[in-house]
Parts: C-alpha cells; sequence; structure tokens
C-alpha cells in the first residue's frame, strides 16, 4: 500500500519501512538505575505476579506522546510507562508515589524533584 | 552531599552505588520510590529483587553461543531447538518466562535477521540487554525496507542469490538467529565453537567468521 492510502494513521512509534539515517553503532553500557528499571519491569509482568503485560506497557510508552516518545531516555520511557500502569491499576497512588519519591530525594541528599 | 560524621547512619540506609545519586535523574529515583512501596506491600520481596538483578547480570550472548554449539554439533538439538526454542534453551537456565522464542536458521540460501518495529524486543533471557542500535529509530525503520543495505553497514555482504528473510519481533515472540557453522571448524570442540559466535550473528546483522 503507498504511503497516504493507508487506512489506519500510523503511530509515531510504528517505525517499520520509514525512511532514515545510518545505523549508530556505538555500544552503551546499561547504568545501574537502568538495569534496576529492567528488572522492575520485569517483575511486574512475570507469571508471578501479572501485574500488567508487556503489551500493556508499550501502548503504556506509546501514550506518553510523541514528543515524549522522541526525547526520553528508554528506560525513562519504560518507567514513566510502569508508573502510569500501576496507578491506572490502582496497586499504588499518586500520594504513595509523590510522599515516598520527595523521602527517598530527602534520604539521599538531592533537592526536590520536579 | 554532607560530610558531617553525623550523616554516618544515614550513608548506611542506602541501597545503590555511593557516588551515583549526583546522576540519578527523577525516574531513577521514581523506580526506587515503586519498588520500595511494592515490597512493604508484599508484591516482591528485597530478595526477589537481588535474584531479578543476578539473572539479568548473567544474561548475555554467551547462553545464546551455548545453543548455536550445541545445535552444530548434535542434530537432535538442533531440532529441539528450531521446533521449541523456550523448551530447548532452559537446558542451559533460560527463563524465557511469558515469551516464546523462535530459532531461525541460516543456510546457504536464506540469510535470516531480527528486528522490531514497533519497540525494541529482543531474546533478553537468552543474549542479555539488546545493543542500543536495536533499539535505534534508524535500524527499526530500515531493517524491513533495505535489509541488505543496513546489512552492509555491518560489513556484511551477502551474494545475490541469498534470500533474506527479516523477522519482526513482538512482546510475546522474540527471535535468535542460528547462524552457519563457519568453514574449517570442523575439528573444534564444542567450547571453542562457543567462543566463535558473537551477538551480532545471533541477531543476524553479521555472519560467524571462519577462525
Amino acid at each position: 500500500m503507498a504511503d497516504g492510502e493507508e487506512k489506519t494513521p500510523r503511530g509515531y512509534h510504528d517505525l517499520g519501512g520509514l525512511p532514515a539515517g545510518p545505523v549508530d553503532r556505538s555500544e552503551h553500557v546499561l547504568e545501574p538505575w537502568e538495569k534496576r528499571v529492567d528488572v522492575l519491569c520485569g517483575i511486574l509482568v512475570d507469571r508471578k505476579r501479572r501485574l500488567m503485560t508487556i503489551d500493556e506497557r508499550r501502548d503504556a510508552i506509546e501514550g506518553l506522546g510523541e514528543d515524549a516518545y522522541n526525547s526520553m531516555k528508554y528506560y525513562e520511557l519504560w518507567m514513566a510507562a510502569a508508573l502510569k500502569l500501576v496507578l491506572d491499576k490502582g496497586i499504588l497512588t499518586r500520594d504513595e508515589i509523590d510522599g515516598r519519591v520527595d523521602e527517598i530525594r530527602a534520604r539521599l541528599g538531592l533537592e526536590a524533584g520536579p | 552531599m554532607s560530610t558531617n560524621v553525623d550523616d554516618h547512619d544515614h550513608d548506611h540506609a542506602r541501597t545503590f552505588v555511593p557516588d551515583e545519586e549526583d546522576s540519578l535523574g527523577q525516574y531513577a529515583i521514581v523506580e526506587m520510590a515503586v519498588r520500595e512501596l511494592l515490597i512493604e506491600k508484599g508484591v516482591f520481596s528485597a530478595d526477589e529483587f537481588r535474584q531479578g538483578l543476578e539473572v539479568f547480570d548473567k544474561a548475555g550472548p554467551h547462553l545464546g553461543a551455548r545453543a548455536v554449539a550445541r545445535a552444530w554439533t548434535d542434530p537432535a538439538y538442533k531440532e529441539s531447538l528450531l521446533s521449541d526454542g523456550s523448551a530447548a534453551v532452559k537446558e542451559f537456565g533460560v527463563d524465557m518466562n511469558l515469551t516464546e522464542l523462535y530459532v531461525v536458521e541460516n543456510t546457504p540460501r536464506v540469510h535470516n535477521v531480527i528486528v522490531c518495529t514497533l519497540c525494541s524486543c529482543y531474546p533478553k533471557p537468552l543474549l542479555g540487554a539488546p545493543p542500543d542500535w536495536y533499539k535505534s529509530r534508524n535500524y527499526r525503520s530500515r531493517m524491513v525496507r533495505e535489509p541488505r543495505a543496513v546489512l552492509a553497514e555491518f560489513g556484511t555482504t551477502l551474494p545475490d542469490g541469498v534470500e533474506v528473510r527479516v523477522h519482526d519481533s513482538t512482546a510475546t515472540m522474540r527471535y535468535m538467529v542460528l547462524p552457519m557453522r563457519p568453514e574449517g571448524t570442523a575439528d573444534l570442540t564444542r567450547e571453542q565453537l562457543e567462543a566463535l559466535v558473537n551477538r551480532d550473528a545471533m541477531i543476524g546483522v553479521t555472519v560467524v567468521p571462519a577462525p
């Protein structure tokens, strides 16, 4: 099907076949926080918990908006999506998260968050 | 950060490597908050989280290489790897969790390569975390339209008669390429063969070079 004749508008995550530049083959060693996000997200979808599915997480990432999709780091997108899902599903509340984030920032001697 | 001795107990409350705090963004803090709250609610234990980190650190291309070298040297194993990948890699302690592993075999006529155009799906328990380029816009966009051009960027040029098959992964379907065993390896042990196999060959962007 030619471009412009597609029945469903293409989502900004749906990159297959689009023109793009050369592949940047730089290697990146994951930072500790990136590993922690990966492992936490893995636990949320594992067969013991099944608190969410991998598809739900991808859908939530795509729901963050095109600007976020194109500007946030990979594991920031993962964590933002997982956070949205634990809130939407009522597993945790916004107040619980905000309170704990403030507490952790204080514990680490960091400035108050955004 | 204060270095006052009164902060001594406070320092011990840390659960991560010292000095990391300067580089922690908001989502790194959110991860800690969600993790702590879920542990307190009994959704999982701190020990389960630690085990998860250990499994993450232990996964890597060496696991895939083990399956490849075994398939090269054991026809029955190769058959099971191609017919039920998830079950076949369990033998090496690899748990694909709720995803299915499909192993696709390179032959003199067919070259396979994997991609995830929609996101970054990858056989992580078997090969470890994907390289950044696998998750990149340019790889995801172009691999399904001009695979030979992308392969050439990885230094891989295939003879004209070879068919290229591109496999687009999904949340539940993960692929690994079973590369061709290179010439001149008849006398190598399985361990020596394992050492020849690398990550990119199991993604399919390269072939395993002769030793």
